[in-house]
């Protein structure tokens, strides 16, 4: 080994400390960046393959009635490469032992051909998880979803009770199955539904026999032949996609359909979709920051680990070696730390990786996760700490090179100041020496003060940004499941039923408040822009389902017009004033052009707001509505839930706290999960920033810290001299940070606004506070680390060698 | 060398008192003597001049009685302050309250004014002099507020040395004061060392290897190789501007 080598071995050995903490803060940056990388690009592929396997459709339909006949036209559509009809029936559960009426949607599937015939299902074919299939012929054998089975502890074996076409059956689970519709599982919403909503396959014979669909259907999918063109999934706006459905339409018109829609607006699907999308932004702009800081530092800590040996570069030069070997040296003692580095942030990145990957299996069921880390991922992260070590450390390279031998030997000038900005406005006074010392120090290298403070800053940013969304998602909650939605319970009717039911319901047990409201299925037009929304009629005067406008409080629709949620308006290229016309899937399927009254700002929802009177008279068929919210005793709550199971007509029960409940105990540990792990990156992030700062700091100041201690001065009045100027520069930058954290948070929510909803930036002064505290205490243990060397300065030899 | 020769004069009590001084550095596997048994007292006020080559180990003793070291062996005593065994508290309260430092190479603090160098001493001592009266001392009154980058090489040394007595140290302890600096500046501070001593009867240890120096003292240690190689008795004192070397 060449002696220069031996000097870079021991030179890292000697740092060890800092070398540690900068490969650390690295590892943090090239971690966080492949861990949110590769769970985005791992969804993303799971999810095609998945897609693939399973035959997930293109295009989706349902109609009221339609004949099996009319299958081989739809097979006709050019486009069209197979089509699947069946019956689906959403209707009510009851499970032994649970209080609340559960919802669950019956699929019919062809159990004799799938297990006689071993065909597969042309497609959405089930992936059985646990159990077999049905027996042919055997009544009343059903699978369950997995996910439905394993949250309410329901056993192969298990018998559970429906309600098909008012008769109630019993049914045995003999197996649970996945769904490629169903890796997401809700009736409608955007929060998992687990508890509270099942999917069932039975045999479809018995399914049809049950509500005399025999020879009928009422569910179609299609796939289109050049479906694997169509990128991610995503048909909206194709124009094979639109053909398609509109030519479907056409064909279904006749039987009631509610309109044909392509991937995009599949429940499970969009969902699935929302998430991958905000993993990508998560995946792309915190990492950057990351990388980012992690890169600064690394920059900053090698300029002065290079600007600490001119001696000795000094002294390499007076012996004969060139620039570019002196370069080449200390970029090999940079390489190290980077290298280090990313070792660790890829064993850190894999690990997080998987781990974020598995906790989306909570919320989205694939059969199976397939974890991937690309290679160029891993490349692009290494490539970027690489550069950011390299330029650091050329940079300062390049000043000392620049040096004449003679002259690099030589001690650098002696150090000059000047008053203070603050002395110098007359105010001197206020400071004593030592408080003078730091400050004048600050102030004297006002560039390096700022990088510190740059670099702090970014951490509380960091933690900023990964705590903000407990406090967002809390206000979200707030307004739209109290402020929105105040009552306990809300209903969903099969069918439009009279208003009257109002009476009805206001007689069951503990109901002390009422209100009804309908919302119909349409298609929005603008010229040439439409959507698919509900277009909901609210009583006058509603105060169980409010409009919250985030801006200006509650709305309320105007006579005859329609309010529509801001994001709608922006699809469909409208403002107040302008008119839309609606398609109605309902009734006679009345169309109406009415003058837009407004729009307003709601986190969640695509929704078109109108009075009920109005909408119930363009659709035409009488005073009826589809919702009711009911007002609760609470101690009356289960004896309520347990009427409803008898009432006809009633498909589906939300019970707002149980719903919440649920929510709160999946989403909320993994916001618990993730706040944490941004919280450990951005504390070794600040432990880098000060630690490092400190021991370059130290090692430039202790011949004068060593000559205060000689002079009578402590250990701590000399700790306070070096930590004091750490302790200003953390002051400073925590407010700083608190301003960049507020700005990065609102990137990532901008960026992260979903199609239906915006996560509304609410920062509470807890998250501020936290991540103040956060970073000092990195600074405590930082100074605490460095104090021990303080505690250690020779002094005798001060007395002797000059700086 | 006789008992008469090796202590202070009866009148004046002893300030410092030290006897059978070693020490011993390990130099990787070397051992190194630094001291080899050195007794020695100073009466309180005397003016000591100790000389000797480069590692003589004078700047040890030097260190020893100001309690940045502490001996091998060996007693030392400062007035009823037992200095060895002392913790590095003590010590660094005995530097505090008793000595006052002047080194070779000034060791202000650049980022201080002269007044606030001295002030950074005078804000932790119990009886100070105001800053601007120990500058007054050294002939810098009028540059209070100049930076350290600001001054000549004896301006600086002289700063050091209104810093060092600044707190009204008992003893003064010189490092090669005047070895950084040339003829005409190194006699104008060994002449504020003296009035320091005369006037303000503060016990002055000057180490040099400029044997001219050696006039000024009341006594004059010849240190060689650890070892207390001889102790004269200067009959008169000679002012710093009638020394030349």
């Amino acid at each position: 080994m060449k002696a220069l080598d031996r000097k870079l071995l021991r030179d890292l050995w000697t740092i060890k400390t800092q070398v540690v903490s900068i490969a650390l803060v690295i590892a943090c940056g090239i971690g966080g960046f492949l861990a949110s990388m590769s769970t985005h690009e791992s969804l993303l592929l799971t999810r095609g393959q998945y897609y693939d396997a399973a035959r997930f459709p293109h295009v989706f339909a349902e109609a009221r009635r339609a004949p099996d006949f009319l299958a081989a036209r739809i097979a006709d559509i050019p486009g069209v490469s197979a089509v699947q009809t069946r019956v689906v029936r959403d209707v009510q559960l009851d499970v032994p032992g649970v209080v609340q009426p559960m919802t669950a949607r019956v699929i019919g599937i062809p159990v004799a051909a799938i297990v006689d015939a071993a065909l597969p299902q042309a497609m959405n074919r089930l992936s059985l998880k646990t159990g077999r299939w049905p027996a042919p012929g055997a009544a009343g054998e059903v699978l369950v979803n997995n996910r439905f089975a394993e949250v309410r502890k329901l056993a192969l074996g298990s018998e559970i009770r429906v309600l098909l076409n008012g008769k109630r059956e019993r049914l045995t689970i003999v197996g649970t199955a996945l769904s490629p519709e169903f890796i997401f599982v809700t009736r409608g919403g955007a929060l998992p539904d687990d508890e509270w909503f099942a999917v069932i396959w039975m045999d479809a014979g018995a399914l049809a026999a049950a509500y005399n669909m025999e020879g009928a259907f009422n569910s179609v999918a299609l796939r289109l032949a050049d479906g694997s063109r169509v990128r991610d999934g995503e048909t909206a706006g194709d124009a094979t996609t639109a053909a398609v459905v509109a030519e479907l339409d056409r064909l279904l018109e006749p039987y009631g359909t509610r309109g044909g829609y392509g991937r995009a607006e599949q429940i499970s699907h969009k969902v699935l979709s929302q998430e991958i999308e905000q993993q990508r932004v998560m995946g792309t702009i915190l990492p950057a920051v990351f990388l980012l800081v992690a890169a600064f530092i690394l920059n900053v800590v090698l300029h002065r680990q290079v600007n600490a040996q001119r001696g000795e570069i000094a002294a390499f030069k007076a012996l004969g070696y060139d620039d570019l070997a002196i370069g080449f040296h200390y970029l090999k003692l940079a390489s190290v730390v980077v290298a280090m580095g990313i070792l660790m942030g890829i064993g850190l990145g894999d690990w997080l990786g998987r781990t974020i990957t598995g906790l989306y299996t909570e919320f989205f069921r694939f059969p199976t996760l397939n974890y991937v880390l690309s290679p160029w991922v891993v490349a692009a992260g290494s490539l970027v700490a690489l550069l950011a070590g390299f330029g650091g450390t050329l940079a300062a390279i390049r000043g000392v090179v620049a040096l004449k031998p003679a002259e690099a030997l030589r001690p650098p000038a002696p150090a000059e100041f000047r008053p203070l900005l603050l002395e110098r406005l007359g105010l001197g006074r206020l400071a004593t020496p030592s408080q003078r010392m730091i400050l004048r120090n600050i102030e004297r290298r006002p560039g390096r003060a700022a990088m510190t403070v740059a670099g702090i800053a970014g951490s509380v940013a960091i933690v900023i940004s990964g705590t903000f969304w407990t406090d967002a998602v809390n206000h979200f909650i707030d307004i739209q499941f109290h402020v929105a939605q105040p009552a306990a319970v809300y209903l969903g009717f099969a069918e439009p039923v009279p208003e009257s039911v109002r009476f009805d319901l206001s007689r069951l047990p503990g109901v002390r408040q009422v209100e009804t409201s309908r919302t119909v299925g349409a298609r929005l037009r603008a010229g040439h822009r439409s959507y698919r929304a509900g277009v909901t009629g609210l009583a006058e005067g509603a105060q169980l389902q409010r409009i919250i406008d985030v801006d200006t409080g509650q709305a309320a629709p105007a006579p005859d017009a329609v309010l529509l949620t801001t994001r709608v308006a922006r699809r469909l290229g409208v403002g107040p004033g302008d008119t839309v016309t609606l398609e109605l899937m309902e009734g006679r399927r009345a169309q109406a052009t009415l003058r837009v009254a407004g729009t307003v700002h709601e986190l969640a929802g695509m929704n078109a707001w109108m009075r009920l009177a109005d909408l119930n008279r363009i659709v035409g068929d009488g005073p009826v509505v589809s919702t009711a919210a009911l007002v609760v005793d609470r101690a009356d709550q289960d004896a309520l839930l347990t009427r409803l199971k008898d009432v006809p007509g009633v498909a589906t029960v939300i019970v707002k706290s149980t719903l919440l409940d649920t929510f709160r105990s999946t989403t909320a540990r993994n916001l618990l999960f993730y706040t944490g792990v941004l919280t450990i990156f951005a504390a070794i992030i600040a432990v880098g920033v000060v630690y490092n700062n400190a021991r370059i700091q130290l090692a430039e100041r202790a011949w004068e810290l060593a000559s205060l201690r000689v002079l009578g001065m402590t250990r701590g009045e000399v700790s306070v001299l070096l930590l004091g100027e750490l302790a200003m520069e953390i002051l400073l930058a925590i407010p700083a940070g608190f301003v960049a954290g507020y700005y990065l948070s609102l990137l990532i929510v901008t960026l992260t606004h979903g199609e239906a909803f915006e996560i509304p930036l609410v920062i509470l002064p807890p998250t501020y506070l936290y991540a103040g505290a956060t970073v000092v205490i990195a600074g405590v243990v930082s100074a605490l680390i460095v104090r021990n060397r303080i505690d250690n300065l020779d002094l005798v030899s001060v007395l002797k060698t000059r700086e | 060398m006789s008992e008469a020769t090796t202590t202070a004069p009866a009148a004046a009590p002893p300030i410092f008192v030290a006897r059978g001084l070693t020490k011993i550095y390990r130099m990787g596997e070397v051992d190194v003597h630094a001291l080899r048994g050195v007794d020695l007292d100073v009466a309180a006020g005397e003016f000591i001049v100790l000389l000797g080559p480069s590692g003589s180990g004078k700047s040890t003793l030097l260190n020893i009685l100001g309690g940045l070291d502490v001996p091998t062996a060996g007693e030392v005593r400062f007035l009823d302050h037992t200095l060895t065994g002392a913790t590095e508290a003590e010590l660094t309260r005995y530097r505090r309250e008793h000595v006052g430092f002047v080194f070779q190479f000034y060791n202000l603090i650049p980022s201080l004014t002269t007044r606030e160098n001295v002030a950074l001493v005078t804000d932790i001592s119990e009886h100070p002099m105001a800053p601007e009266e120990a500058l007054e001392w050294v002939g810098l009154g009028e540059r209070l507020d100049h930076f350290p980058s600001q001054l000549s090489g004896g301006e600086q040394q002289r700063v050091a040395i209104a810093r060092a007595i600044a707190k009204r140290p008992q003893v003064l302890l010189c490092d090669e004061p005047t070895g950084a600096l040339d003829y005409e500046t190194g006699k104008l501070v060994l002449d504020v060392i003296a009035r320091i001593n005369a006037e303000l009867g503060t016990t002055a240890i000057v180490i040099t290897h400029n044997a001219a120096i050696a006039g000024m003292a009341d006594r004059v240690w010849r240190f060689a190789n650890g070892r207390m190689a001889g102790i004269e008795r200067n009959p008169r004192k000679l002012s710093a501007s009638e020394l030349s070397w």
